[in-house]
């Protein structure tokens, strides 16, 4: 491991938590351009981020310990699994201790501190979302799972930067195995963070909130660092669907860390093109009744299903 | 006996044809409340007057009840003696709705009915029990009064079983303002300015049932032209208020484009509106006598070439919901509101139209211009949420409709009379089908100019109690929705 890995590797997390805000700052853009309205800034994220942390935290008097430390250990989960995410070179010190398989793992620790931090207070609203979340975690992590079996198979390592360097080295062009994946990412990206059609990141009605209704009692510091994480979710979701699906422009191996040059105007943009996309399916898209959500997400799996057998079946 | 021979022996209102009045005993207070309902009238209002209301000293004590029948309006007054102790018949069995107007009415006036739900209704002071359900796994959820969006205030405790809603109990009474009392401080002929303010979004209904009353008990009629106008001001009211519901609807499933496109409709035609008017919701537009503001040929021309583009739009925005498969989807079958027990519920205006109730006052009891123009009612029989956006877009349409034969047909002629004060102990009534349905003012006049007595009276009365059967069975989540579809006054109950 050089010293430019590691610089690689730091560069990585802070591109990364630098730039969550933007990325959601942008798919409102592009919401509010797809629905004919004038767009808010690209900085509003930030400015808002800006405006918690400057204001008082009020926190409910029978709240536990264990409410005041989950925004931070939400907010470094998802920037510990920015770190193993190769978004931008695959030459990545920490990838050595954790696989995709713990990065689903780092994925599911943060679900757990927010729906227990959710339920903490004992509102009926935090309780309600704690639940939804649950049934929307444990319908998604076995889909998001196949995804990664699916691409592993292809390249034998459960490891995504080894993942990325065999795609990004292979024939330009989704396998049919990878082409069912994608699109069961796309579902598992959805629903993961809390978007249309499965929740509104946009309502302001308590009863049918999801992920809103899980934060709804923090304020100020805890909130912005919720609110950064759940950007960051955001933000790792699309690189992750890059590292499995599009690692063209990665600064591979060989290719050693002159690469990062063209890796970074190539994330960049990626990003804008994710972001876009994610804006059309959003605006063309009602909300789901909360009870279609499992058909929702069982779709999903089963997209990885047929993936991985169409890759067993076709072989590689 | 059967509805048409206590008709026949009531009394008309001075000035109000579709109306009449009619005094009872105890006795009969409870029949004629069943043949009302065996006839398939429904109970309109329910309000009291009695000596603890207002400065002026009205010794009895009277219950008023108002029906909505086939034949026109029946106001029935139950005089109490006045022993203190009294209670009167309650009505509860016969016209559910009547349960919270006589809570309501207790609180007011402080007697009660001989009902069994004698919990408060406007008076928070008292304490109040919410409705237990028992069994495995039940939990209630507690929403409002204060809510994560600028709304009005009320609060909603469910019993659930997981997501399923097992009863609603809604409470309501947050805004509580002594209208009523406040009616009584003012001169009659000021009264028109404080009726607008009652529900805000039917400002032109209440304005215009309020002058409707007035004008009747002096005995004036209005100029053809003041009857255009208003006709054009209550016409657009509905468009207004359909639009926005319309986009708020979209916006409840997710489909924030359906918002901001029907917002965009909506501010075009409040721009219109204040350009023609000089209000945007055309508050003290109506006053008693006419309207306030004269409309140029011109500025009608231009009012209808804008209402004809809001209207054009709106069916291509009809075609976008009818075949989204995401908003078809949602929509449909949620807040199911079957015909039959809306029509044990009494319920009236656009909720009834959408569960088969087929009245509208526009349609059943005509005043001018509605004589000459006549209205094509929209029903659907469904009763869930999409019918009840169904019954909006076809009401834009039939609105459109309207205003363009309006506007393009003004009568000559002046826009406004003046209005003597009405004689000491006059009674009137005013009823008009506002956007949400049929807005009640009955009006009792005070020595020199003053009001005795006012009591405005909503829709949203009837069709509160709806909301909470419509949403059994359904999905904590989709409570919003079919709230909004509903979206009834809250203001406008609480007084």
């Amino acid at each position: 491991m050089s010293a430019i890995d590691w610089i690689t590797q730091v560069l990585e997390v802070v591109a990364a938590v630098a730039a969550a805000p933007a990325l959601l700052g942008w798919l409102n853009q592009c919401r509010a351009w797809l629905q004919n309205r004038r767009a808010p800034s690209l900085w509003l994220p930030y400015r808002n981020l800006h405006k918690l942390f400057r204001k008082e935290a009020v926190i409910a008097e029978n709240a536990s310990p264990l409410f005041r430390i989950a925004p931070y250990v939400v907010f470094g989960t998802m920037g510990l699994a920015a770190g193993i995410i190769p978004s931008m070179g695959t030459q990545l010190p920490l990838v050595g201790s954790a696989d995709a398989i713990a990065l689903v793992g780092l994925f599911a620790a943060a679900r757990m501190f927010m729906t227990l931090a959710a339920m903490d207070v004992g509102t009926a609203f935090g309780t309600m979302g704690a639940r939804r979340e649950m049934m929307v975690g444990f319908l998604a992590e076995p889909a998001l799972l196949m995804v990664i079996f699916v691409a592993s198979q292809i390249s034998s390592s459960t490891a995504l930067p080894v993942i990325t360097e065999h795609l990004a080295s292979g024939r330009l062009g989704l396998s049919p195995g990878l082409a069912f994946s994608a699109v069961a990412f796309i579902l598992v990206l959805l629903a993961e963070n809390a978007r249309i059609p499965v929740d509104n990141p946009a309502t302001h009605l308590e009863l049918t909130m999801i992920h809103e209704a899980m934060v709804l009692e923090y304020s100020a510091r805890h909130l912005a660092l919720m609110e950064w994480a759940a950007q960051l979710k955001l933000f790792n979701y699309i690189c992750i669907g890059f590292a499995l699906f599009f690692p063209w422009g990665v600064a591979t191996a060989h290719i050693g860390p002159v690469g990062l040059v063209v890796a970074i105007p190539a994330l960049a943009i990626k990003l804008a093109v994710a972001g876009a996309g994610l804006a059309v399916i959003e605006t063309l898209s009602a909300k789901l009744r909360v009870m279609r959500i499992p058909e929702f997400l069982g779709t999903a799996f089963l997209l990885a299903v047929l993936g991985l057998l169409v890759h067993v079946l076709l072989g590689t | 006996m059967p509805l048409r021979r206590w008709w026949d022996r009531a009394q008309p209102v001075t000035g109000a044809p579709h109306v009449r009045g009619l005094g009872v005993g105890t006795e009969d207070w409870l029949q004629v409340a069943r043949d009302v309902a065996a006839a398939g009238g429904v109970l309109h209002a329910l309000w009291m007057s009695c000596a603890a209301m207002g400065d002026h000293a009205v010794q009895e004590r009277i219950v008023y009840g108002a029906y909505l029948t086939d034949t026109g309006v029946l106001i029935v007054e139950l005089t109490l003696p006045a022993a203190a102790t009294q209670t009167y018949p309650g009505l509860e069995g016969i016209f559910p709705a009547a349960a919270r107007m006589q809570r309501a009415a207790h609180d007011l006036s402080g007697i009660r009915s001989s009902d069994p739900d004698a919990r408060p209704w406007l008076n928070h002071d008292r304490p109040y029990e919410f409705v237990r359900v028992d069994g495995e796994g039940v939990h209630e959820i507690a929403v409002g009064p204060v809510h994560a969006g600028t709304i009005e205030p009320g609060h909603f405790r469910f019993s659930v079983v997981g997501e399923k809603v097992l009863k609603l109990e809604e409470r309501l009474g947050y805004t509580h303002k002594g209208l009523e009392q406040r009616f009584t401080a003012l001169p009659i002929l000021q009264g028109h300015r404080l009726a607008a303010r009652v529900s805000g979004d039917s400002a032109v209904a209440y304005s215009w049932a309020y002058c409707q009353a007035l004008e009747g008990m002096s005995g004036r009629a209005i100029p053809p032209r003041a009857a255009w106008l208003r006709a054009v001001c209550l016409e657009l009211e509905r468009l207004a208020n359909h639009l926005g519901d319309l986009g708020a609807l979209g916006n409840d499933v997710g489909f924030a484009f359906g918002l901001t496109q029907f917002s965009r409709l909506k501010e075009d035609l409040l721009r219109a509106m204040a350009a023609v008017f000089g209000e945007r919701y055309l508050f003290d537009i109506i006053v008693p006598g006419g309207v306030a503001i004269d409309v140029s040929a011109a500025a009608a021309g231009a009012l209808a070439d804008v209402v004809r583009a809001v209207c054009t739009e709106t069916e291509e925005l009809r075609d976008i919901y009818d075949e989204h498969e995401g908003v078809r989807d949602r929509f449909t079958g949620a807040g199911r509101l079957e015909p039959e027990r809306a029509a044990r519920l009494g319920v009236i205006g656009l909720v009834g139209r959408a569960s088969g109730q087929a009245r509208d006052v526009r349609v059943d009891l005509p005043d001018a211009p509605y004589t000459e123009l006549p209205v094509a009612m929209v029903v659907e029989h469904d009763g869930d949420v999409a019918s009840r956006v169904a019954v909006r877009f076809g009401e834009v349409r039939e609105s459109g409709r309207l205003l363009t034969s309006l506007l393009s047909a003004l009568p000559d002629g002046m826009h406004a009379v003046e209005v003597g004060v009405p004689a000491d102990g006059a009674f009137g009534v005013g009823l008009i089908e506002g956007w949400r349905g049929p807005v009640l003012v009955a009006l009792q006049a005070g020595p020199s100019g003053s009001i005795r007595r006012c009591h405005p009276h909503d829709p949203s009365w009837q069709n509160w109690p709806a909301l909470e059967y419509a949403i059994m069975g359904n999905i904590v989540p989709d409570f919003p929705l079919i709230n909004k579809s509903f979206n009834l006054s809250y203001s406008g109950v609480d007084l």
